[in-house]
């Protein structure tokens, strides 16, 4: 089942995905992204508790960004301010050079868990959506690299738009992922090429602290990196997951600082 | 391995909402920046800091006054490093430094307990984000404390004193150090930042009894026992 979680007439609503339409939780039935005479803000499927992203976990990413493939996970955390929804509009600041998207599986985790050993790690996924953890390189510091100004920036990791359950998607570890950027294939990989996969990411997170429901677990970026600008709208998609649109936008609040 | 049911996740759920993210930042105090000097302008830092370095203390590591905090598996030793949080009372989005302790609630003293790691390049998920590394104090009012930079902070192990800092040492006072961030980040209701920690704190193993003192505000006191077997509920 593909769930969401929408804004409608003023009201936030649980919904699924039925036959290309969302079906909410109070029985309606409304059309997907303007087809029908309801107006649907998409919120992110889920409220994030604890937000782990992971760096350079690709190998050819690595590659790219002149990197070694690390020996053990680059994890980083993000705050729920980072966080926004499908057909969000994302600021670039008005100082950067470079900021490129950066589409993801993200892992919904659905029970709270220690330890967990790899071969059981998926029995505490709830779901998987995509992710688009957008980074402005200029303000790249080597200090907790990838540093918060870099990546902890407001509405720069919109999320969705669907949580799909874990039960609907066999293999995680086979799933095409592309970016386009104004219709156009920038970034293509597959999650077959992660470094450290799902089941070692939740290992390995597990062994160092308690997850809990709503922990959410961006696995990383495959090669493909481009500048977006203001204007570009932003397709991340990842096979049998979603397809995640985000519009880059001026940046009014910090055009002046 | 250890999950619980639905029940108990739903309530976890709801707890961590209630409250707000803790943001640590580190290299705000002239003694560590003093200390480290030439070595921040070598490989892998290649230069001093610009911005306001930050970090995520994340749901699982707060807890209140009198907590047990359990060692990391395979460490016997962990740093406890004293700091002042800021709590946040209202959304806060590029502030101005003018006016920014406006936005500012209340204080709370903090314990931040890691591994001891001399790197600071990469982001410290192992080091500090184990259970229970982030103890906090109970919160004053900010318009109940003077000023924080006239503040002392007193860490004691075992009764002992085993750091002194004064929170005169900032390189960015309170006002300073929310514009720059709120200039890149949103700080919400209830999250907190707090003013950073001086590197290199002291010490303390399982058995150590581990006291914040600060004039004006409850002692914060911790215990730090060995960490839970693996499978053991802590």
């Amino acid at each position: 089942m593909k769930r969401a979680r929408i804004l409608l007439d003023g009201t936030v609503h649980a919904a699924v995905e039925e036959e290309g339409r969302l079906r909410l939780s109070d029985g309606r039935l409304v059309a997907l992204d303007g087809d029908g005479p309801e107006t649907v803000t998409w919120l992110p499927p889920v409220e994030p508790r604890t937000i782990f992203a992971l760096g350079l976990n690709y190998a050819d990413h690595a590659k790219e960004l002149a990197f070694k493939a690390p020996e053990t996970p680059l994890v980083f955390l993000k705050g729920p301010n980072t966080i926004t929804g499908h057909q969000a509009s994302t600021r670039r600041p008005a100082d950067a050079t470079f900021m490129h998207y950066e589409c993801e599986l993200a892992v919904v985790i659905g029970r709270t868990a220690r330890d967990v050993p790899r071969d059981r790690a998926y029995e505490v996924v709830a779901g998987y959506s995509v992710a688009n953890d957008y980074a402005i390189r200029d303000y790249l510091e080597n200090y907790y690299r990838p540093n918060l100004r870099v990546k902890n920036r407001d509405g720069c990791t919109p999320l969705g738009p669907w949580l799909v359950d874990a039960a609907d998607v066999p293999d995680p570890m086979n799933l095409s992922l592309r970016t386009l950027v104004n219709g156009r294939v920038t970034q293509e990989g597959s999650t077959r090429d992660m470094i450290f996969d799902v089941p070692h990411l939740i290992a390995y997170l597990s062994s160092i602290m308690t997850l809990s429901p709503g922990d959410v677990i961006l696995t990383g970026t495959p090669e493909g990196l481009a500048d977006v600008v203001p204007g570009d709208t932003v397709t991340t998609e990842i096979e049998g997951i979603g397809s995640l649109v985000n519009h880059i936008v001026p940046d009014s609040i910090t055009a002046n600082r | 391995m250890q999950t619980t049911s639905p029940q108990g996740m739903a309530q976890g759920m709801a707890q961590g909402m209630a409250q707000g993210m803790v943001y640590g930042v580190i290299l705000n105090d002239r003694p560590t920046l003093d200390r480290l000097g030439p070595a921040l302008s070598q490989p892998p830092y290649g230069a001093p800091p610009k911005a306001p370095i930050l970090y995520i203390k994340p749901y699982n590591t707060h807890v209140g006054n009198g907590a047990t905090v359990r060692l990391p598996r395979g460490a016997e030793r962990v740093e406890v490093a004293a700091t002042l949080g800021l709590v946040i009372g209202r959304d806060a989005t590029a502030l101005d430094e003018a006016t920014a302790t406006d936005a500012v609630a209340g204080l709370r003293p903090i314990l931040d307990v890691s591994l001891p790691n001399p790197s600071v390049y990469r982001p410290p998920v192992r080091e500090r984000c184990f259970d229970g590394s982030c103890p906090m104090g109970g919160t004053l009012p900010y318009a109940a404390v003077a000023g924080p930079e006239a503040l002392t902070l007193r860490t004691l192990v075992n009764g002992t004193l085993a750091a002194e800092r004064s929170l005169s040492d900032l390189v960015r006072p309170p006002a300073r150090l929310l514009a720059e961030v709120t200039g890149f980040m949103t700080l919400r209701a209830g999250d907190i930042l707090h003013l950073g920690i001086a590197l290199n704190g002291p010490q303390a193993g399982a058995g150590d009894r581990v006291r914040l003192e600060i004039d004006g505000f409850a002692p914060l006191d911790i215990a730090i026992e060995d960490a839970a077997a693996e499978g053991e509920t802590p």
